[in-house]
């Protein structure tokens, strides 16, 4: 039996009429990368919120590393190892790199209510921030504000942030988007490398990068996965070719 | 402790209420449709007393003041929105918080420096004082129940205004969707001049009312301004409903808070004792009230969750 | 930019001793009064500036907390003026002219009324808790009024100043060295507070509160916490500002303290570490400037704030040591 890290199971969750979440079940394995992808509208974004904890389905549950996580909020579901990067830039942008990445460790160490040592004089929290700063290549812009970065550098502060949770699994929210073609093949390869650390739940709208980096990949179309597999299976998948080419289905 | 009496403490909770309704139904409603917190919304209600106290001064009628109260009070708020507030709008609440500030201390120094230090009076038209007696023969002052009656008008005519005129869907339209309706060719601006002079003159007219029981004088709208924002939290913030449902349970809390917990320590406590601890807790008892919501209902009665 | 701060910071209280010391030696005593009033309000506003600067938690009711120091100091000093115990049961508890313990009882009280604020305010979040801060400080007032044992409306004398080990409190000079050193520590202790982990996780949940909670962080534990260290050094400085008077009354407890509190906190600058003590400093000379020359120099003061919220946005230490606050 494969390792499974994260799971949802028939997680549902509506909004007046609309159903943005439909009975959905979906797993995430040691060591791969799971890629979700669905036209824009699909409820990509709802499931992430409801598997990180930011909001509550309606119905269906969420196991994390075995535990039933469903009733756990968002802050109790970081401690226990779910490291979340955002659609939204979500990084703190009047503190410098360092800070931010720091402020990641923080958290992940569990003990920010220290009011007189200075935080940036502390070793072994700096060491391991600049690490993770390190590791997405921003070791040059350590003391610059999260919001004097170009767009790309904000993205790979946002991963690094993600890193120094040393999660037991990623939640990243399209770490392309907005990037150039040079920023993306770059974020590509940084991807890889870490689903061995950790495996990443991915939702991303750059297909070539899906493709080339998903073990897995669901499509979430209205609420609903309707396929699941590997890149080939899902090229090739009548229902994902008709949900995104608008095809015929073809006897 | 006679059925009488609490019929009498309990006209006078409506009274207050009903007053508290005047004030926080603007300062919800400008909030709602705004989203902006005015602290100034109190010298409104002062503006409105002293121009009443003033006009009927000077002329001595009384509807005549009432009519300054209204229309003083309107442009003021005109004046004030179109020189200050709307600077405001796209601030945080900090700086609206401040400007306001700011503008209190303009309009209590300014109002003092016109009128002096020494507390002005209304008096109530002979027409309107007196006691009337009500079924069951309690005697009660007409000129309370007139307020009564007039706050429950203006509360009626708000909802009909806010349910069924064309003003009335642009403001709630502008509570949801701000873009959508200055999409839609709705000047916004002037809908929100509107908006913040229909506060005022609600705000105007409460104090010219209360100002024919109480004296006039500067300040006079700043507990007030405090318990209209208790009100609307524990109404609910932008909700109608709720700053009337908010304001009668505010103005019959402590109204019967007042008459009812020193009798009630009494029971069990030496009379003058009882009077004073009474008294203290009596004096606490809505905001104890307004905790207790915000344990049960964090956004209020009536407010979006 | 920060070195320009830094050196502003020191010009600034060099300037807070320097002038009560020309006024000792030139026999001044109201000006040393002054400068002791700019200590003690000036700390009432730096307390603040912890929820409001760093937390950015728009307190409106600080004056709640000052009117504890405040009667904290009043109660237990009139019981020892009049040699009448607080309680004799369950244990015998004895006024105090003691400036020492006071204050400690002071901070106590005022940071246990912090807690149960905070706890119930800080479940709602902008104008809610705006309005629910400036309504438990009018509970207060309300209370202080209606509570007779204490003076109620007219509010206590108290007639000799409280004694502090080894100095003479009745001597202006000395009073205020011992503000001024309560000052310079707290300001202290807030320069370690910004840097240290607390600090900075309070200041990114200000500016990204989700981020902070993704980090696994809980932004409700960090601003109570920030709510009620605030609290404490308010009450202190409550404490301090009854002594200066000799005098506690419910005005303490007013809103219009509170206000007053984050006027001098946006003047000085929102969130500098000596922001609330240049407010606190430009309020008492324009109070004393202005009104010496009208009755009415509060409109003055009114349009001055109007002028800084909708021009001069950062406050005067933005405007001479430049925009952006210091990092790293």
């Amino acid at each position: 039996m494969t390792d499974v890290v994260l799971s949802c199971t028939k997680i549902s969750k509506a909004f007046g009429a609309l159903q943005a979440s439909k009975d959905v079940s979906l797993d995430l394995q040691a060591g791969e990368i799971h890629a979700l992808i669905g036209p824009n509208g699909a409820g990509k974004s709802t499931l992430i919120r409801q598997i990180s904890g930011a909001m509550k389905p309606d119905r269906g549950t969420v196991h994390f590393l075995g535990h039933d996580v469903t009733r756990l909020s968002a802050i109790e579901r970081a401690r226990l190892g779910l490291g979340r990067s955002f659609q939204i830039s979500s990084v703190i942008p009047d503190f410098t790199v360092l800070q931010n990445v720091a402020l990641a460790v923080l958290g992940d160490e569990g003990n920010s209510f220290h009011f007189f040592r200075d935080l940036l004089k502390g070793r072994p929290t700096v060491e391991r921030a600049e690490t993770c700063i390190a590791r997405v290549g921003l070791e040059d812009r350590r003391a610059v504000r999260a919001a004097d970065l170009a767009h790309g550098e904000r993205r790979r502060l946002e991963i690094a942030t993600a890193l120094a949770l040393e999660p037991r699994a990623f939640l990243l929210d399209e770490p392309m988007a907005g990037m150039g073609a040079e920023g993306a093949s770059e974020m590509t390869r940084l991807l890889d490398t870490l689903r061995h650390e950790a495996p990443i739940l991915l939702i991303e709208h750059d297909m070539d990068a899906v493709f080339a980096l998903a073990n897995r990949i669901s499509v979430l179309v209205y609420g609903e996965i309707i396929a699941t597999g590997t890149s080939d299976e899902i090229r090739s998948n009548a229902e994902v070719r008709r949900a995104y080419l608008g095809e015929e289905e073809t006897a | 402790m006679t059925i009488i009496l609490l019929i009498e403490q309990v006209l006078n909770g409506l009274q207050f209420g009903v007053m508290l309704f005047l004030m926080a139904a603007g300062l919800t409603l400008v909030f709602g449709v705004m989203g902006l917190i005015n602290l100034a919304h109190g010298s409104l209600y002062m503006v409105g007393a002293f121009a009443a106290a003033a006009v009927a001064g000077a002329t001595g009628s009384f509807l005549l003041a009432m009519a300054a109260a209204l229309g003083a009070a309107a442009i003021a708020g005109v004046i004030v929105e179109m020189l200050v507030i709307r600077r405001l709008y796209d601030r945080d609440h900090l700086d609206q918080v401040l400007a306001t500030f700011a503008l209190i201390l303009i309009f209590s120094e300014g109002t003092r420096w016109i009128f002096g230090s020494f507390p002005l009076y209304l008096n109530i038209p002979p027409y309107l004082s007196g006691p009337i007696t009500l079924p069951g023969d309690i005697q009660y002052p007409l000129y309370r129940l007139v307020i009564i009656g007039v706050g429950l008008l203006v509360a009626a005519g708000l909802f009909l205004l806010i349910s069924r005129t064309r003003l009335g869907i642009r403001i709630r339209a502008g509570e949801s969707d701000r873009e959508m309706i200055a999409a839609l060719g709705v000047n916004i601006s002037v809908l929100y001049t509107i908006v913040f002079a229909l506060g005022a003159a609600l705000a105007g007219l409460a104090g010219a009312l209360v100002g024919a029981i109480q004296s006039v004088q500067v300040g006079m709208g700043e507990p007030v301004l405090i318990l209209a924002f208790v009100v609307i939290v524990i109404g609910g913030i932008g909700s109608i409903t709720g700053a009337l449902v908010g304001s009668l349970l505010v103005g019959l809390t402590d109204t019967l808070g007042r008459t009812l917990l020193p009798v009630l320590f009494g029971t069990f406590m030496e009379a003058s004792a009882a009077t004073t601890v009474g008294a203290a807790i009596a004096s606490m008892l809505i905001y104890i009230l307004m905790a207790v919501v915000l344990i049960f209902r964090p956004t209020g009665l009536y407010g979006a969750r | 930019m920060m070195r320009r701060e830094q050196i502003l910071n020191g010009a600034v209280l060099l300037g807070l001793i320097a002038v009560p010391l020309w006024a000792w030696s030139s026999g001044e005593p109201f000006i040393i009064t002054l400068a002791t009033k700019v200590a003690v309000l000036g700390l009432a506003g730096v307390g603040l500036n912890i929820a409001l600067g760093t937390g950015g938690l728009v307190s409106l009711g600080h004056a709640a907390f000052f009117g504890i120091g405040g009667y904290a100091m009043g109660i237990l000093a009139s019981h020892a003026q009049q040699y009448v115990p607080l309680f004799e049961w369950p244990l015998l508890v004895e006024g105090t002219k003691s400036m020492p313990v006071i204050w400690l009882v002071a901070i106590v009280f005022s940071g246990l009324a912090a807690l149960l604020i905070g706890a119930l305010s800080l479940r709602t979040s902008g104008v809610y808790f705006i309005m629910i801060t400036l309504a438990f400080a009018q509970m207060l007032y309300y209370f202080a009024i209606s509570w007779p044992a204490y003076g109620g409306e007219d509010g206590m004398a108290i007639y000799v100043r409280n004694s502090f080990p080894g100095l003479n409190t009745l001597d202006p000079i000395q009073f205020f060295a011992i503000t001024f050193v309560i000052l310079c520590m707290t300001l202290w202790f807030n320069a370690r507070l910004v840097r240290s982990p607390f600090g900075t996780a309070l200041a990114a949940a200000r500016q990204n509160a989700e981020r902070v909670e993704a980090v696994g962080i809980d932004p409700y534990k960090l601003r109570l916490a920030a709510f009620v260290i605030s609290g404490m050094i308010t009450g202190l400085a409550g404490a301090l500002f009854a002594d200066l008077n000799r005098f506690v009354s419910p005005t303490m407890f007013g809103w219009h303290l509170s206000g007053e509190l984050i006027v001098f906190v946006i003047l000085g600058g929102t969130g500098r570490l000596l922001g609330p003590v240049v407010g606190a400093a430009i309020f008492i000379t324009l109070e004393h400037v202005l009104g010496g020359i009208s009755e009415y120099w509060q409109i003055f003061l009114g349009v001055l704030l109007l002028g800084v919220v909708l021009v001069a946005r950062g406050g005067v230490i933005a405007v001479i040591a430049g925009k952006g606050v210091a990092h790293d």
